[in-house]
């Protein structure tokens, strides 16, 4: 099997990690070879977040370069538009539609770009906005973004449900689980 | 069992399955995490030290009683460790002794991004250089046969890509080697100048077995190609994108073992290739070793020494097709780490701004002060360099800058570098300020417990040392705290300092915010009415602010309510709740 390509992409502290490591287990369980690249430090504070999945018979590189992602997951929506170029031809961008003004932008140094969901969509790109921000609080918490977008990406996968819900209990802490749950059966269901 | 693991935790898994006992590292990106996953195995004593070169010194320590150490640090923390570092090359070890260090390649978290493969060749020490995480859980172990059948400590070299990815592994059991006994061996362990000068041709002699060592090494592996037309030298990281992109076109001899580096092997693969192209990321370590055997080859005339590489730039520059995305034709806006909402460093650095003051910086979270609107920092070097500087710059400008000049400085990054700097400010009598912000935590590598905490690695309790009562015993009389969320308390403890005729420490405290025992406040609420839109609550840079209409907006999701920007607002138009 070719090798696949998704990129999960935030602003640090959304909660990005967890939503790689959990898709990264379940890849890891269906059989596959499985490299996840991370960032840490000093790029987690506020600042745009990107983490790569990959998986297949054999991956090699741990990154994602322009033009090879078959899936962008994205926390928010400028963070979408950022990553856009990575996306292959036919790729998919799955994407919040929460805006998070960067520090230019809070300044006044610099604009919140207008309809950009309408614009990716113009480009070209195959574009699956949803409000996962409502759909978390709907579940019991903001923090729950990650589980609602991670429920969203599964209906593009062939997988029972209840295979995603088995790496949700194998990530998740006892106390959080029942939220988690919730939130991405939500998101699955949108 | 097969499982997911980053490059650091299956160093980490192999430190404990060598039957690592003792591992004492200061935390640096992206190393951290080796340290804290060893931490997690009870059989292993695993230590936060105050600064590298204490953690390499500990290392050694538990080698020479006889049991396997390690110590891990970023590659910047090597250069504070070098010092032991090209001694114990000389008096080798007693039990197996690794040295962990993890590259920056593209500097996501740091301020240089120097190879430390250079270490290895200028300290005449073996050095590994594992792939991925499989490679790292087996390069570690192997690391300790390696030092124990060599007598020498093993260096490890990581790297950003290696050390964060996760990748699959195989994990095995843990060996219980038994403790070598100690036995005193002057000419081997007290290096004067005697017993050093019998030992350096032993330095020399060693170099030369493992370079025999390295030709047969199975971490150094030719893999074969169909089209000999090019011949790739690569490691690391590198070696993945090159088969990411080549397959098994061309023929690939992977170095796991950096140095020394077969010459043999390197030789008859050049001569079995017509253009030998070696592929590194950063210096041309690899390729400075080839062209001394006098061979000819492509490297960094093709390939740049600045930063990561990826699977597009070397199909690119090995002339392969490379895929192509679409982007947006507007630029979208940067979004840059900023100081997080609540952050105790915000006022202070606010304060530092308003009396515009020349602000010599350190490494930390607290380096985003340099950012507008806050840009209240004029230097950031390495660790320590804050307190060390601002001595010599108020010593040069001969009483010019006094009163206008402060030093800043995290509280673990005092401990591991600023206290030898407080000394000569005391002992050669500078009139220096130094703010020690005092977070009560190591904050940008995400949380480690340091000497001034009151808690070990592991989270217990442990002895608290006094930031206070160090500054006194040092010699400075002027020692206060602040609180950073008082703007003018902070304001009037600086002024106050820069007016006194001796040198002072100033500990701003509060505990970082993200500190899961923090208590915060609920959010405020902007009063649109008193509202004018002056914008002053907008010079502290708090993501949780922003202005829209011509109105203040208070982001409550992001807002802890530390009240700084209320203290900005001369229309009490921000509350807290409750507030009239």
């Amino acid at each position: 099997m070719e090798t696949k390509n998704m990129m999960i992409v935030g602003v640090g502290g959304q909660g990005t990690l967890l939503a790689s490591k959990l898709f990264g287990r379940l890849l890891l369980d269906q059989g596959y070879d499985v490299k996840v690249s991370e960032v840490h430090g000093m790029s987690q504070r506020g600042g745009s977040v990107v983490t790569y999945v990959r998986w297949g018979d054999r991956v090699c590189s741990p990154v994602i370069d322009k033009g090879e992602a078959d899936f962008i997951l994205s926390f928010e929506l400028l963070e979408a538009a950022r990553w856009m170029e990575f996306l292959r031809p036919g790729g998919r961008i799955i994407t919040n539609t929460q805006q998070i003004n960067p520090m230019p932008v809070i300044t006044g140094a610099a604009e919140y770009p207008q309809a950009l969901e309408k614009r990716m969509a113009e480009a070209g790109v195959a574009l699956d906005a949803m409000d996962a921000l409502s759909l978390a609080e709907e579940a019991g918490s903001s923090k729950a973004v990650n589980l609602v977008l991670l429920g969203r990406l599964s209906r593009y996968f062939d997988w029972p449900e209840e295979t995603w819900q088995q790496a949700i209990t194998a990530s998740v802490p006892e106390k959080f689980l029942e939220l988690n749950r919730k939130a991405f059966h939500l998101g699955r269901n949108s | 069992m097969k499982t997911l693991m980053l490059g650091n935790e299956a160093v980490a898994r192999g430190l404990y399955e060598a039957g690592c006992a003792v591992v004492s590292s200061y935390p640096g990106t992206p190393s951290t995490e080796i340290t804290e996953a060893a931490a997690k195995y009870p059989e292993i004593y695993a230590e936060w030290a105050p600064n590298e070169k204490v953690g390499m010194e500990t290392a050694f320590g538990a080698s020479l009683a006889g049991r396997r150490s390690f110590c891990g640090m970023k590659h910047v923390g090597l250069n504070v460790a070098a010092d032991p570092l090209f001694t114990i090359a000389y008096t080798g070890v007693n039990a197996g002794m690794v040295i962990g260090v993890a590259d920056d390649a593209g500097m996501h978290s740091s301020q240089n991004e120097q190879d430390s493969r250079h270490y290895a060749k200028a300290a005449k020490l073996p050095m590994l250089e594992p792939a991925d995480s499989a490679e790292a859980l087996a390069f570690t172990k192997a690391a300790y046969e390696l030092s124990e059948r060599f007598d020498t400590p093993v260096l490890l070299k990581m790297c950003t890509r290696v050390s964060h990815s996760q990748s699959v592994v195989e994990t095995g059991e843990r060996v219980e080697p038994a403790p070598v006994p100690y036995e005193k061996k002057a000419a081997k362990y007290i290096m004067m100048p005697g017993n050093a000068i019998r030992r350096h041709p032993v330095v020399e002699e060693r170099l030369k077995q493992l370079a025999e060592y390295a030709e047969t090494c199975p971490f150094n592996r030719v893999e074969e190609g169909s089209d000999h037309k090019v011949g790739i030298i690569t490691s690391s990281t590198s070696y993945q994108y090159v088969k990411e992109v080549c397959g098994d076109r061309f023929p690939v001899l992977k170095l796991g073992m950096a140095w020394p580096m077969p010459e043999k092997l390197i030789r008859d693969f050049a001569a079995s290739v017509s253009l030998l192209t070696v592929v590194e990321e950063l210096d041309g370590f690899i390729e400075d070793h080839c062209r001394a055997l006098g061979l000819s080859l492509a490297g960094k005339d093709v390939f740049t020494p600045l930063g990561e590489f990826s699977q597009n730039l070397v199909a690119e520059k090995l002339g392969l097709p490379v895929p192509r995305g679409t982007a947006l034709e507007e630029t979208i806006p940067a979004r840059p780490p900023v100081m997080c909402a609540g952050c105790p460093h915000r006022g202070l650095f606010y304060t530092l701004n308003k009396l515009k003051l020349t602000v010599l910086g350190d490494i930390g979270c607290y380096t985003l002060g340099a950012v507008p609107p806050l840009a209240a920092i004029d230097s950031t070097i390495c660790m320590g360099a804050s307190v060390s500087g601002i001595h010599g710059f108020l010593k040069a400008a001969g009483g010019e800058m006094d009163g206008r000049t402060v030093a800043v400085i995290g509280d673990s990054t005092f401990m591991h570098s600023g206290i030898t700097g407080l000394v000569n400010i005391a002992y050669n009598e500078s009139n220096a300020t130094v703010i020690i912000l005092d977070n009560s935590i190591t904050g940008m590598t995400g949380h480690q417990q340091n000497p001034t905490t009151g808690f070990n690695l592991k989270g217990d309790p442990c002895t608290k040392i006094d930031l206070e009562t160090l500054c006194k015993a040092v010699g400075i009389r002027r020692v206060r705290v602040v609180d950073p969320y008082d703007l003018a308390q902070c304001e009037a403890a600086i002024k106050e300092e820069l007016a006194a005729p001796e040198a002072s420490v100033i500990i701003s405290r509060r505990p970082c915010v993200l500190l899961k025992y923090v208590k915060t406040a609920p959010p405020l609420t902007v009063d649109k009415d008193k509202c004018v839109g002056c914008k002053a609550c907008m010079k502290i840079g708090c993501p949780a602010i922003s202005v829209r209409d011509g109105k203040a907006g208070v982001d409550e999701t992001l807002c802890v309510g530390c009240n700084v920007c209320q203290q900005l607002c001369k229309f009490d138009a921000l509350r807290a709740p409750g507030e009239v």
